[in-house]
């Protein structure tokens, strides 16, 4: 009786490439990404904002984005979140009397919600097909409809929840902030950025912010201090007012290995609606489990040959007018 | 040598209007209704999906749900011909079927879900393809299974048409498409838990884990031989055959093996990566997880004992309850444990429209519909002895 050997043979076949699987685990670790060296962005410092919302308008225009009505007499684009057809929000927090702003307990504040532009991207690890992108150079996420599916996993992905689909249309798209890069070309930058009054978004190179996000939280609250506005490193549109009371943590800066975008706020960030998220970006551990798994198709291939072996062995013709030729 | 003195498949025949198929019928055609209305007007049309749960049903039951109870063929499959135990092979075929119609709508309904479907091809263009992609990897994957299934199951329709000389060729190959047919479910059913890995702190910790391929692959084989026992009971039931009690009871020991190592590595993870106490904090999603743990464990007290194998009843109650074991591991990583921006906007709740609802059910009804066809019509279930037929 060779079945028992067979079998056995079949149980050592399926170890083995177990045991594969196993030991060659450790083989291949992605590390999360940085940014770009050149990757642009925006700095939003909640402590300047003054909730005008201009630049929800402009995004709206820049992108030709319809407006979107929470209100019964539908007079003005009123979103209350973003969505496939707005791409940039100030959200308010507000607790109890609300007096005073940037303070936690009876306070209020503001907070900017559009894509973080991440460093390393859980929406462009998870589009199948590349719509979702990443510039190499400018670290833009951009989006291309013309590849997209429609199999919305990046909206699933996103911890910040901003990939958006238009559920309303035959051919929704995903809907997201691309930092405007298609105004560059015209000399424009982000359209929420030219349009902020008080430099509470600041649009420039992420290095740069940065190192103006790190100067901010070193000011003393109410110490006068010059904020530029627009562009950082553009013509000076900087005005003097007094400093914030800045929590001591620059938003994006480490987050899931650091996003583009950054953020200041005097509320706790979590407060505000900003996930409390680890160093590691999530894209990094599937892309670690997926190329030690599948990684040139080597362990699919050594799997697939000792299942050949095996099956050529015991695969009998299944005809009932018996047929003597065995593997 | 694996004996193969089984009695040969063989149509069962009989009438294909009856009940069963009408209902079927009906619910096809709601379906049909309803997917106009959603190619016409859009998912929002007819579906209760939003941003925050850009996944539904569609998804998580009709695809991932969906494919894992379709895993019948491959774990006999890989019983038969890896493991040798030929004697299993009368369970091959109506297995295979089952998977065959799991799977082939698994992949139609995607496209249902899509909403940028003509632009699919991209998943197969060599200049769009995200080799870093689950997604990817989980589609290709899908997509060739469904190829090799309906070339495994070929023979059947060979058979039937006459065909010998195609079918001993085909046979030469078989080997082949059989290992294939082995390899890719192991490939895209741990790929399915490995889609939760990319959005991260959006899973709940008691479903988000690096082991989630392992886990997912372990309950795709116990949900394949689960299912198989369900299966063999219901069909000896409706159509008045004996019970394949010989081969049943030791599967569902091989099944029960599969289980203790799926139950060693879950519940080791759970531990190790510290997300137990997490199932002692009362919310949906604590007691989802107990109720999920308890259809796993349920099975090993009601036929743990060879004994307890041997009766008809606890194996069908054991198969059904790892089936929804599984399931309740896919839906509750896949949507009681999904949060998107748990800190943020929040406020997205999601609960399948009526519309959304039929659409899975017509598709359970091709599912149903098709398997009553084909075994009636095709050699699928062995021919069964001259006075048992009657």
């Amino acid at each position: 009786m060779s079945t028992r050997r067979d079998f056995l043979k079949g149980v050592l076949a399926s170890g083995a490439a177990a045991t594969a699987c196993v030991t060659a685990a450790p083989a291949f670790a992605r590390e999360t990404k940085q940014r770009p060296p050149e990757a642009l962005g925006l700095l939003y410092d909640a402590t300047l904002c003054v909730g005008c919302k201009a630049c929800v308008a402009a995004c709206k225009e820049a992108n030709n984005n319809p407006p979107e009505f929470s209100t019964v007499d539908h007079l003005w684009d009123t979103p209350l979140d973003t969505s496939g057809y707005t791409f940039n929000i100030i959200k308010m927090y507000r607790n109890g009397t609300m007096d005073v702003k940037d303070q936690e307990t009876n306070g209020y504040a503001f907070m900017k919600t559009s894509c973080m532009h991440c460093g390393d991207p859980s929406c462009v690890s998870a589009c199948p097909v590349s719509a979702m992108t990443k510039d190499p150079v400018t670290g833009v996420v951009g989006y291309n409809p013309d590849k997209c599916i429609g199999c919305r996993y990046c909206v699933a992905a996103c911890p910040f929840g901003i990939p958006k689909y238009q559920y309303d249309s035959p051919t929704g798209r995903i809907g997201k902030c691309e930092l405007c890069r298609h105004r560059y070309k015209d000399g424009h930058y982000s359209a929420c950025a030219e349009v902020c009054p008080t430099g509470a978004t600041l649009y420039g190179k992420t290095s740069d912010l940065l190192l103006e996000a790190k100067r901010r939280i070193a000011l003393k609250p109410g110490e006068r201090a010059k904020f530029p506005r627009g562009k950082l490193g553009g013509p000076d549109q900087s005005y003097e007012t007094p400093a914030g009371k800045y929590l001591q943590h620059v938003y994006g800066e480490k987050e899931y290995g650091g996003t583009q975008v950054l953020k200041l706020s005097g509320v706790s960030f979590e407060k505000v609606g900003m996930p409390n998220l680890p160093p590691d970006a999530a894209a990094a551990m599937s892309e670690t489990i997926q190329h030690n798994l599948y990684g040139n198709l080597i362990m699919p291939f050594a799997v697939l040959g000792a299942m050949t072996y095996v099956a050529r062995r015991n695969v009998k013709p299944d005809d009932e007018s018996s047929d003597k030729g065995e593997g | 040598m694996a004996n193969n003195q089984h009695a040969a498949p063989a149509p069962i025949g009989g009438s294909l209007v009856n009940v069963v198929t009408l209902s079927c019928g009906v619910l096809i055609a709601l379906l049909v209704a309803i997917l106009a209305v959603r190619f016409l007007f859009g998912l929002g049309a007819v579906t209760g999906l939003n941003d925050g749960y850009p996944w539904g049903i569609w998804i998580v039951v009709d695809v991932v749900i969906g494919s894992a109870f379709a895993c019948g063929g491959f774990s006999v499959a890989m019983l038969v011909y890896i493991f040798n135990k030929g004697e299993y092979h009368p369970l091959v075929r109506p297995a295979l079927l089952a998977s065959l119609f799991g799977y082939t709508l698994a992949g139609a309904g995607v496209i249902f879900d899509l909403g940028r479907w003509w632009n699919v091809w991209n998943m197969f263009w060599p200049g769009s393809i995200n080799l870093n992609s689950v997604m990817f990897e989980v589609a290709v994957c899908i997509s060739l299974y469904i190829v090799v299934m309906w070339i495994e199951f070929s023979p059947t329709f060979l058979e039937q048409m006459g065909k010998h000389d195609t079918k001993k060729k085909l046979n030469k190959a078989m080997f082949f498409i059989i290992a294939l047919g082995t390899v890719l479910p192991m490939m895209h059913q741990s790929s399915l838990g490995t889609l939760l890995v990319v959005m991260g702190v959006q899973i709940h910790p008691l479903w988000q884990t690096p082991m989630l391929p392992l886990l997912y692959l372990l309950t795709a084989i116990t949900m394949g031989y689960a299912v198989v026992l369900f299966e063999s009971c219901l069909a000896s039931s409706a159509y008045r055959r004996r019970i394949e009690m010989n081969m049943l009871t030791p599967m569902a020991k091989v099944m029960l093996g599969f289980l203790v190592v799926y139950l060693v590595v879950r519940i080791g993870d759970v531990l190790v990566r510290g997300a137990l106490p997490k199932a002692f904090v009362p919310s949906v999603e604590a007691l989802m997880f107990w109720l999920e743990m308890a259809c796993f464990i349920a099975p090993l007290i009601l036929i743990g004992a060879e004994t307890n194998r041997r009766n008809p009843a606890r194996l069908f109650l054991a198969g059904v309850l790892l089936m929804l074991g599984g399931a309740l591991l896919r839906l509750n990583g896949f949507l009681i444990g999904y949060e998107t921006n748990i800190d943020g906007a929040g406020g997205f709740t999601y609960f399948p429209t009526l519309a959304e609802t039929l659409v899975t059910a017509g598709m359970f009804a091709i599912e149903v519909l098709g398997y009553i066809i084909i075994t009636r019509r095709f050699p699928v279930l062995p021919r069964e002895d001259v006075q048992a037929a009657h």
